[in-house]
């Protein structure tokens, strides 16, 4: 697979601070992933030292083979980072002219980007007029001009109302569907959970995690029931070695699985047993429910 | 290098405040014409200025430059705002993100810094020449041709000074304190030059205060009206002689361009050691 961003043993220290510790992580094409982290776990250093604007304590990073230097593969990369900075006192098109001469591109992917994003109609407007929303979303057009490997994208929903969030979510969703690699950070979870594929956890700086989101915690799922003879069912499941822990919360039981188990196999078993179920979901630990379980296991 | 010159264009001619600067300095330039229409009337004597020789070749190049150069201000306050501005929009931060390195960005600020000296000394030499032509009265080829040092020495100063706002600006981050920032060297210098003066003596303070970076940039064109005819000979009247040097020395123009470096390195390594 063709890596995109190699980072290893990166570490940014501020003063007495250490805002990343010994940091490593790579990015292969076509993943979508995402950076997590509580605010202040050194996100947005990491994405500034990979991006030329913050300059590393120690450790160090490449993009692409390593061939090429930063600032010419930043050339084949989109990011935005924190605010949408632009010239107030330019337009959209100005202001996009100005980006494509920095990549050296052609300008003539301007209109196509901007209608991507829902700007055509207001192309000609001093970026000082613009909404936040607006804001964002032309950040997002300027980021994708160059059609880049790699889109990067921190925090690109915070301070936007909930119209502005779906449209830049939807803006996501639009270009991973086209196969574009996007590095998204963020500490808004189901916004991850949404898009992810992949996710990096940082707290304090340190790496907790790093791959797939589905395999974040070494975990077969539970299932949630409900069945007119509760006692019958959890003395059941206590006897079954294929089920861990086991709750009871206002009649809806849910029991951890130790190993897989489709739901199917487990409804016949419980049918067997002379057990009819009202109520059978086979579900996954949510991002969040991970995300809380690997911060506490790491706190203590 | 096109390229960096077109990027710098973009951000300067589309801001309204810079470009009416730009204009406003070019037109001052020219007014430098409206000399040779001040007219005196005292009583029986009829003064006009353009009559006094200031417009002889080859003096008008030292008189032109010197003038000209008081105008530069115009364009230190475009040249601080359009650093510092980047600082204020954070688009430094979006351009080096977009993929322009950082030795990419001081060079396209210098190169522009470069591009208004050359235009700036092209503009009064024209200037010059047309007056010169006019009101002149000598007009040998050799002689309208000679001193030419003037407008070397004017394009260094102004090279040298644009140099200085441009590290003022990344240095301070913001136009109006850098402004400040410039006003405040200046008074540095000229109590820098009295407390020598006060100890030692002119010749020891003189020696001294040219290596400093605004010193030496007046040096580099001198005064130029203590040159004139009539100044001269009243001076000789009063059994005052004026033996000056009014020439533009090699080394003189050394020192501007050593502190250009200075500054454009001091720029390079303030943004290459700084967090955005």
């Amino acid at each position: 697979m063709e890596t995109i961003l190699t980072v290893k043993n990166l570490t940014k220290k501020f003063n007495f601070l250490t805002a990343v510790n010994d940091l490593s992580f790579t990015i292969e094409k076509g993943n979508v992933y995402g950076i997590l982290g509580p605010n202040g776990s050194g996100k947005s250093t990491t994405l500034g030292i990979v991006l030329n604007v913050v300059n590393k304590t120690n450790g160090d990073f490449f993009w692409f083979d390593g061939n090429t230097s930063t600032h010419q593969a930043l050339k084949k990369v989109g990011a935005i980072i924190e605010r949408p900075n632009f010239y107030p006192y330019m337009t959209a098109v100005q202001n996009l002219k100005l980006v494509c001469k920095i990549k050296d591109v052609p300008d003539s992917k301007i209109e196509e980007k901007l209608e991507l994003v829902g700007l055509l109609d207001r192309k000609d407007s001093n970026f000082r007029t613009y909404s936040l929303g607006m804001k964002q979303r032309l950040a997002i057009a300027s980021a994708l001009l160059n059609d880049p490997e790699i889109l990067i994208l921190d925090e690109p929903t915070n301070g936007l109302d909930p119209q502005g969030i779906h449209q830049i979510r939807e803006i996501i969703k639009k270009i991973a569907s086209t196969g574009t690699t996007i590095l998204l950070a963020s500490h808004l979870l189901d916004e991850v959970e949404k898009v992810c594929s992949h996710v990096i956890i940082l707290r304090k700086g340190v790496k907790l995690y790093s791959g797939r989101v589905d395999e974040m915690i070494a975990s077969h799922g539970f299932f949630e029931l409900k069945a007119g003879n509760e006692k019958a069912l959890i003395d059941l499941l206590h006897n079954n070695p294929a089920f861990g822990s086991i709750k009871n919360e206002n009649g809806l039981i849910t029991a951890f699985l130790n190993e897989p188990m489709d739901a199917t196999t487990f409804n016949e078993f419980l049918f067997k047993n002379g057990i009819i179920l009202s109520h059978l979901v086979k579900r996954k630990e949510s991002l969040e429910e991970q995300f809380l379980a690997l911060t506490k296991n790491q706190s203590n | 290098m096109k390229r960096l010159l077109q990027i710098e264009f973009i951000k300067l001619w589309n801001n309204r405040a810079s470009r009416i600067l730009i204009i406003a300095y070019f037109i001052l330039l020219t007014f430098i014409a409206l000399f040779a229409t001040i007219n005196f009337d005292i009583g029986e004597v009829h003064f006009q200025l353009a009559d006094q020789g200031i417009f002889n070749f080859p003096y008008i190049w030292h008189f032109n430059t010197y003038i000209a150069a008081f105008f530069k201000l115009f364009l230190a306050i475009v040249i601080v705002s359009m650093m510092s501005n980047e600082y204020s929009n954070k688009t430094i931060k979006q351009n080096l993100i977009d993929g322009l390195s950082k030795k990419e960005f001081i060079l396209s600020k210098f190169l522009t810094v470069v591009v208004f000296s050359v235009i700036s000394t092209v503009f009064i030499f024209v200037v010059s020449l047309v007056l010169g032509l006019f009101y002149s009265d000598y007009n040998e080829f050799s002689i309208i041709f000679s001193d030419l040092e003037y407008l070397i020495a004017f394009f260094v100063k102004l090279l040298g000074f644009f140099s200085f706002c441009l590290f003022l600006g990344i240095f301070v981050k913001r136009s109006a304190f850098a402004l400040g920032f410039l006003i405040l060297w200046q008074v540095f210098e000229g109590i820098f030059y009295g407390l020598v003066r006060w100890q030692t003596d002119g010749n020891i303070a003189n020696s001294i205060s040219q290596f400093l970076p605004l010193s030496a940039m007046s040096n580099l064109i001198k005064e130029p009206f203590s040159r004139l005819n009539a100044v001269q000979s009243v001076a000789n009247q009063i059994g005052e002689s004026y033996i000056k040097d009014y020439g533009v020395h090699w080394y003189e123009i050394l020192i501007v361009l050593l502190w250009t470096y200075l500054f454009i390195y001091l720029s390079y390594a303030l943004l290459k050691k700084r967090d955005l």
